[in-house]
């Protein structure tokens, strides 16, 4: 998986479920998502959708509001659960 | 007379002498005639009992946080509004105190209220926000030269017209989305107040939490850095919950003694014979049980979590999940367990000029459930529960 697939998988998932009133492709990857309107309800239907998804779990420690601050912070948590999988 | 710095001990003390010799003989007062509980928060300015959480560097009294909680109950158990108001205090002060972030201003400022003992009253709740704290519609305005305004109709704003400074959540600017949200400062004389409306509640008369529509203009320093959802997360929810159950617990406790003392003279009056009260009570202690073991753990958990550098598990969902937990429980629990005291003493409970009244109880602890409505906390919690994995 590249991070350029991951960050567009992302993009895609936060289209789908994010309900954020701009658009996701003029959001820039460090831009705070909440800040750009994403709710705590709709980050909740985020988290749900990169899991399966990414066919990944995140687990409590990073159920924050921190990691799924941006569009790279997201990629960054999901890298790290992937290369745990990995090992 | 001031508190014992660093340690809870003498604080408490005094906390207790006040709620016992200022709160108890003024309760039935400040709930017949819904007015603000003027001689114990005087007595508890005396006794420098408001800077109790400010750090002793920047002037305070550095009271641990277990103490103020514990200030909460002993002050619960004599009079419920006076410690509602007094909890409401903290609960300010301790976000400010939590979240500085070196912001000059405000670490003056808590010196401040450290040497003139002010009053802090909070407006979160807004018109048209669904009882959402999380979003506000009011925003800070840019008024040029430093200075910001602003308009917020607060449907309640508890002792509004009793406070010295104003803790107000905003949108950070008029373009802002409703979720980036501020908090803002202000003085009573760098605002004013319109009432929106009367206050004659069922219980918690003395908090005296009528409508406002507030006005005000400030230096754009007395806007806390920290962004207000990191502030509600990490401190304002679960500090909240937590004394606000501690209130409860005091109240459910004194109901509970009044019980007791109505089964003990029963049982005085005809020795021998167990009073027909007596296995009621029994059963009441059970529920009281419950509630002190949900407040003590709830109290236990937060300062676990706020010890570690950087209180990382206090963001997390799982916190969320149990502090707001703990505020839905304590809140069923405590009216249950007040209404159990009413089955024991009858209509001696029932009747308000007895020793065994506690209709101020029932009706104070009614409160509970509707301080953020138990059903939005609800609704919060089904959506965390889809997604946090150990609850």
């Amino acid at each position: 998986m590249t991070d350029d697939y991951v960050v567009q998988q992302i993009r895609q998932i936060l289209a789908d479920h994010g309900r954020l009133p701009v658009h996701i492709d003029d959001l820039p990857v460090e831009a705070s998502l909440y800040d750009a309107g994403m709710t705590s309800h709709a980050s909740v239907s985020v988290m749900l959708a990169l899991e399966d998804g990414f066919d990944v779990e995140f687990p409590d420690r990073m159920l924050t509001r921190s990691v799924f601050e941006s569009i790279e912070a997201i990629a960054a948590a999901i890298s790290e659960l992937k290369a745990e999988a990995s090992v | 007379m001031s508190v014992a710095a660093t340690s809870g001990t003498g604080f408490l003390d005094r906390i207790r002498e006040i709620a016992g010799e200022v709160a108890a003989p003024n309760a039935e007062a400040v709930d017949r005639e819904a007015r603000f509980p003027a001689e114990t928060i005087e007595a508890l300015r005396e006794a420098r009992a408001l800077s109790a959480l400010v750090p002793v560097q920047l002037g305070g009294d550095g009271v641990p946080f277990e103490a103020v909680a514990a200030a909460c109950f002993e002050l619960g158990r004599r009079c419920g509004a006076s410690a509602m108001v007094y909890a409401m205090h903290q609960i300010q002060v301790a976000c400010i105190v939590r979240h500085l972030d070196d912001a000059s201003w405000f670490q003056d400022y808590l010196g401040r209220l450290a040497e003139e003992q002010r009053l802090i009253a909070s407006a979160t709740s807004e018109i048209g926000t669904g009882g959402d704290m999380g979003r506000s519609v009011a925003a800070l305005t840019d008024a040029g030269e430093g200075s910001r305004t602003f308009e917020k109709q607060a449907p309640t704003i508890s002792y509004g017209a009793h406070a010295d400074d104003l803790f107000t959540t905003l949108r950070r600017s008029p373009d802002a989305e409703p979720g980036d949200q501020v908090i803002a400062l202000t003085h009573r004389e760098q605002m004013t107040l319109e009432q929106t409306g009367s206050w004659d509640p069922l219980g918690m008369r003395g908090t005296c939490s009528p409508g406002f529509v507030v006005r005000a203009q400030l230096p754009h320093e007395q806007v806390l850095p920290a962004a207000f959802p990191v502030v509600s997360a990490e401190s304002m929810v679960p500090i909240s919950h937590i004394l606000w159950s501690h209130i409860w617990l005091g109240i459910a406790t004194d109901a509970f003694d009044r019980a007791r003392a109505f089964v003990r003279a029963a049982a005085k009056r005809k020795p021998g014979e167990p009073p027909p009260a007596a296995q009621r009570l029994s059963h009441l202690l059970s529920e009281l049980s419950l509630l002190r073991a949900e407040v003590s753990s709830g109290l236990r958990e937060f300062t676990e979590m706020s010890a570690e550098p950087g209180r990382p598990r206090l963001s997390t969902m799982t916190a969320a999940l149990h502090f707001n937990n703990l505020k839905i429980a304590a809140s069923e629990q405590a009216p249950r367990v007040c209404q159990g005291a009413l089955g024991v003493c009858g209509i001696m409970g029932f009747k308000n000029d007895t020793p065994f009244s506690v209709g101020r109880h029932l009706r104070d602890t009614m409160s509970a459930c509707l301080m953020v409505a138990n059903e939005r906390i609800h609704q919060t919690n089904a959506s965390l529960l889809l997604i946090a994995k150990e609850v």
